[in-house]
C-alpha cells in the first residue's frame, strides 16, 4: 500500500483534477465576431472551439465589408455562464478578431436561418406538404411532378418544426445555413 | 529610411536589423537557403547554429527570458518547422516573446506534398499567438514587423512567419517598422481605476492579505519589479510567487514566503489557504498552484491583475478583476493607496505575521542529510552557498524533481535570472536555454540544474556550446531515475515503477569529453564543494555528473485533488520509507 492508501485504478487522486467543475447550468448564446478577412481566420476560430472543448451549434461566415476586409462570423454555442465568458475572452484576444458581441446578453436581437427542403411524393402527401408550406410561408423554388424544393427563412425553431412536419410527408434532403443574427434597434 | 526595393531574403535580414535583433538561433535547410545567403553576407546579426531546431526555440526562450527582448529563431520548412513546435508551445504556455521565421516550399508547390513540405501555419496555429503565411514579397517586411509587435505586446508569446522560397527570391518594396500596419493590435495596458480603487479599499481593511505574484511581473519589465517591491515594502504584506515569477521579489526579503503550489513552501501555501485578501499579480491560477479548486483559499476575497482578460475567471472566480499591464496597474494602485493615506490594518497584519512565523517554524524544507550519499537538496544548498554571491548568476533547469528542488533551495534576488519550463513542463528545455542565456550574457555564470533524463533529451546542444565557446555549467543531479515520475508511482501507483528508470545511462564524463567539454563526476558529499569549485573555475562548458540519492522524494507536496492545507511533508524519505512510514498528511 502506498503512503496515500490509494487503490489501483482509483481516479480520486491523479495528476489532474478529473471532475468537471462546470457540469452545472448550460446556456445557449449567439455570438457575432467581426474579423479580418484573411486566410485561415475561420480555421483559427474553429480551432479555438475544438482545442478548448467548446461547443459549436451553428456557425456562419461571410465577408461583410469588402473594402475593409472584414467578415462577420455568427456562432451559436452552448455552455455554462463561466464557459461562455471564457469563449468571449478567448475570441477577443485573437489577433484578427476586432469585435465580439454576445447578442444573447446585449439585449434583443433578430436571428434568422435559411433552409432548403427537398420533399418527394405524390397524392395526398404532396398536397399536404404544399399546404403546410403555405402555412409556414415557405416558397417553392423548384418543382417536378414528384418533388418540391421549399425555401424557408426564419428562426431555427420554426425551421425545426417545419422539418419535423415534412419528415413523414417525404422529406429526403435538407440544407441549412446556420444562424445569422443582428441586434435590434438603431445601435 | 525610404521604402526601397529588395529581395524577400534581404528584407528578412533588414527587418531583423531594424527591429534591433542582434542574435538569431537557427538551422539551415533547402527552403531557407536564400535567407542564409544574406546572413552570410552581413555582420550585424549574430547567427547561432544549434544542433536541433527544438534547441533553437529553447535557446531563444533562454535569450528572451534573460534579456527581456524577444528571441528569434530561423528554421527551414517541414521537419525544421515541426521540430520547433515544442519550443513554441513552451513559449506560449510561459508567455515568452519569440519570433520563428521559417522557410516554406515555393508558393506554386504548396499543397503538392512537396519535399520537406508541411502545413506549418496549420500545425503551429494552436501553439502560436498568431502566425502568417506570406505569399507576396511586397507584404513580407510588413508582416515581420507585425510579428514582432504581436509577440511583444499584450501577453507576450510566440509567433511564426512562414516564408515560401520564391517569396525569398522575388523583389518587393521594403516597409520600415514605423510604417508597418501594427495599430489594430493594441491590448489595453491601463487598468480600470474604479476597480483599482476597490482593491485599495480592500487592502486597507485586510487583516490577512497576501501578494501572489507570477511571471507577468517579470514580463511587464523592470519597473513592474520595482513597483512590486515598493508595494510590498510600503504595505508590509507577505509575498509568495509562482515558479515563473521567482526573482521579482528578492528571496532574501523579509516578506518572502517562498514559492507556492504543488511543491511550494508550507508557509506560502498555508498563507494562501488562510488569507482574507489574495492579490494575484500576473499569475494565472494554474492547476499546480490551486490544488483542489473548490477548496482553494475558501475565506478570501480575490483580486486578479492580468493583461490577458481570458486568464481572469478562467479557473478561480475573482471579486476584483483588473485587466491591464502589471507595471501600469501597480503604479495606479500605489498612487491611489498613498493618496488615501497609506492605510493598512496594522493590528491584523501583526497577528497575520505571527501566524506566518508559526508556519515557518515547521521548516518544511528540512531533510535527512547523509554522510555517504549526496542528497539532491544538499547538492543544491552547496551550489547556492558557493554561487549566491555572484550577481551575474543565471539558473536554468530541466523539468522534474531537480527543478522543484532548485526553486526551493536556490534564492533569486533579481528577475530574469531564472529560466525554467513552467506551464508545458518540457524536459530538454534547460540545456538549450542555458545556451541562449550564455549567448546573451557571455561573461555571466550560467548554470543548468538538470536531471540526467531531461538533460539527455537535448544533449546535442553541447556541440553548440563548444562551437561558440559558451562556458555553460550543466549541473546534473543524477539519480538514474525519472525522479518525479518515480515519486508519483511510489505515492500514487503502489510502488509500481513502470519504465521510470534508464538501464543504459552514458558515462557523462566521457560524453562531456566527446563534445570537447569538461566532465566532472562526484558521488561523495565530502568531495562536493571541491568539485563544484572545479566546475565554477573552469573556463569552458562543464558537464557535472552529481550522483545523488536515487529514491529521494520532493516535499512538501500537495497531491492533486487536495487543498493547500493538506500537504505531504518529507518526514521520511528514501527507499526505506516506501510503503511503511512514508509521508503523512498534514
Amino acid at each position: 500500500m502506498s503512503p496515500l492508501k490509494i487503490k489501483k485504478g482509483s481516479s480520486k487522486h491523479s495528476a489532474y483534477d478529473l471532475k468537471d467543475p462546470n457540469a452545472d447550468y448550460i446556456e445557449r448564446h449567439t455570438l457575432a465576431c467581426v474579423v479580418t478577412n484573411e486566410a485561415g481566420v475561420l480555421a483559427r476560430v474553429i480551432g479555438l472551439f475544438s482545442g478548448r472543448g467548446y461547443n459549436i451549434e451553428s456557425l456562419t461566415v461571410a465577408e461583410v465589408d469588402h473594402e475593409g476586409h472584414r467578415s462577420r462570423i455568427t456562432i451559436v454555442t452552448v455552455g455554462t455562464p463561466a464557459v461562455i465568458t471564457q469563449i468571449k475572452a478567448q475570441l477577443e484576444r485573437m489577433v484578427p478578431v476586432h469585435d465580439v458581441h454576445d447578442l444573447t446578453e446585449e439585449g434583443a436581437s433578430v436571428e434568422r436561418e435559411l433552409a432548403l427542403f427537398k420533399v418527394t411524393g405524390t397524392g395526398n402527401d404532396r398536397i399536404e406538404a404544399l399546404r403546410l408550406a403555405e402555412i409556414f410561408r415557405a416558397n417553392v423554388v423548384d418543382s417536378t411532378l414528384e418533388s418540391f424544393v421549399f425555401e424557408m427563412t426564419g428562426h431555427s425553431e420554426k425551421i425545426d418544426a417545419f422539418a419535423d412536419l415534412m419528415r413523414p410527408l417525404g422529406l429526403v434532403e435538407q440544407a441549412r445555413t446556420g444562424v445569422a443574427a443582428l441586434s435590434r434597434g438603431a445601435k | 529610411m525610404a521604402n526601397k526595393q529588395m529581395t524577400g531574403a534581404e528584407m528578412v535580414v533588414q527587418a531583423l536589423i531594424d527591429q534591433g535583433v542582434d542574435t538569431v538561433f537557427g538551422y539551415p535547410g533547402g527552403a531557407v537557403l536564400p535567407i542564409y545567403d544574406e546572413i552570410f553576407q552581413q555582420e550585424k546579426i549574430n547567427h547561432i547554429l544549434v544542433r536541433h531546431e527544438q534547441g533553437a526555440t529553447h535557446a531563444a526562450e533562454g535569450y528572451a527570458r534573460s534579456t527581456g527582448k524577444p528571441g528569434v529563431v530561423l528554421v527551414t520548412s517541414g521537419p525544421g518547422a515541426t521540430n520547433a513546435v515544442t519550443g513554441m508551445t513552451d513559449a506560449l504556455m510561459d508567455s515568452i516573446p519569440m519570433i520563428v521565421l521559417c522557410g516554406q516550399v515555393p508558393t506554386f508547390m504548396i499543397g503538392n506534398d512537396a519535399f520537406q513540405e508541411a502545413d506549418t501555419v496549420g500545425i503551429t496555429r494552436p501553439c502560436s499567438k498568431h502566425n502568417w503565411l506570406v505569399k507576396d514579397t511586397d507584404q513580407l517586411s510588413d508582416v515581420i514587423h507585425q510579428a514582432f509587435h504581436v509577440a511583444t505586446h499584450g501577453r507576450p508569446g510566440p509567433v511564426l512567419v512562414d516564408i515560401p522560397k520564391d517569396v525569398q527570391f522575388a523583389k518587393g518594396t521594403y516597409v520600415p517598422p514605423k510604417a508597418a500596419s501594427t495599430q489594430h493590435y493594441a491590448p489595453k495596458v491601463k487598468g480600470d481605476i474604479e476597480k483599482i480603487t476597490e482593491l485599495v479599499e480592500m487592502m486597507e481593511k485586510a487583516q490577512r492579505p497576501i501578494l501572489y505574484t507570477g511571471g507577468g511581473v517579470i514580463n511587464s519589465g523592470d519597473s513592474a519589479t520595482a513597483l512590486l517591491r515598493e508595494l510590498a515594502k510600503e504595505t508590509g504584506f507577505p509575498v509568495t510567487s509562482t515558479l515563473m515569477g521567482l526573482g521579482a521579489y528578492p528571496a532574501s526579503g523579509d516578506q518572502w514566503l517562498g514559492m507556492l503550489g504543488m511543491h511550494g513552501l508550507y508557509e506560502a501555501n498555508m498563507a494562501m489557504h488562510g488569507c482574507d485578501l489574495m492579490i494575484n499579480i500576473g499569475a494565472r491560477f494554474d492547476d499546480r498552484i490551486t490544488g483542489r479548486v473548490d477548496a482553494f483559499s475558501p475565506h478570501s476575497k480575490k483580486a486578479h491583475i492580468d493583461i490577458d482578460a481570458s486568464s481572469i475567471n478562467k479557473i478561480i472566480h475573482v471579486d476584483v478583476p483588473i485587466i491591464g499591464d502589471v507595471a501600469h496597474v501597480l503604479e495606479d494602485l500605489l498612487r491611489v493607496w498613498k493618496s488615501r493615506g497609506r492605510k493598512t490594518h496594522k493590528e491584523g497584519l501583526a497577528k497575520w505575521w505571527k501566524k506566518i512565523e508559526e508556519w515557518r517554524t515547521k521548516r518544511c524544507l528540512e531533510y535527512k542529510n547523509s554522510e555517504t550519499i549526496i542528497k539532491p537538496q544538499y547538492a543544491l544548498q552547496r551550489l547556492e552557498a558557493l554561487t549566491k554571491h555572484r550577481k551575474d548568476r543565471f539558473i536554468c533547469t530541466e523539468v522534474g524533481q531537480h527543478q522543484m528542488w532548485a526553486a526551493q533551495y536556490l534564492g533569486f534576488e533579481e528577475p530574469n535570472h531564472w529560466m525554467t519550463s513552467g506551464g508545458l513542463g518540457t524536459m530538454g528545455y534547460g540545456l538549450p536555454a542555458s545556451v541562449g542565456v550564455q549567448v546573451a550574457h557571455p561573461d555571466a555564470l550560467v548554470i543548468n540544474v538538470a536531471g540526467e533524463a531531461s538533460w539527455l533529451m537535448n544533449m546535442q546542444e553541447m556541440g553548440t556550446a563548444r562551437q561558440y565557446n559558451l562556458p555553460i555549467k550543466q549541473f546534473i543531479l543524477n539519480n538514474e531515475r525519472l525522479g518525479m515520475v518515480r515519486q508519483w508511482q511510489q505515492l500514487l501507483h503502489g510502488n509500481r515503477y513502470s519504465h521510470s528508470w534508464s538501464e543504459a545511462l552514458p558515462d557523462f564524463v566521457v560524453l562531456a569529453q566527446a563534445f570537447g567539454a569538461k566532465g566532472i563526476k562526484c558521488t561523495d558529499p565530502s568531495d562536493l564543494d571541491d568539485a563544484i569549485m572545479e566546475m565554477l573555475n573552469y573556463d569552458g562548458p562543464v558537464v557535472f555528473d552529481c550522483g545523488v540519492e536515487k529514491h529521494e522524494n520532493c516535499y512538501p507536496m500537495i497531491p492533486s485533488g487536495a487543498p493547500h492545507n493538506e500537504m505531504l511533508m518529507g518526514e521520511d524519505t528514501g527507499e526505506d520509507a516506501i510503503g511503511t512510514k512514508g509521508a503523512v498528511m498534514v
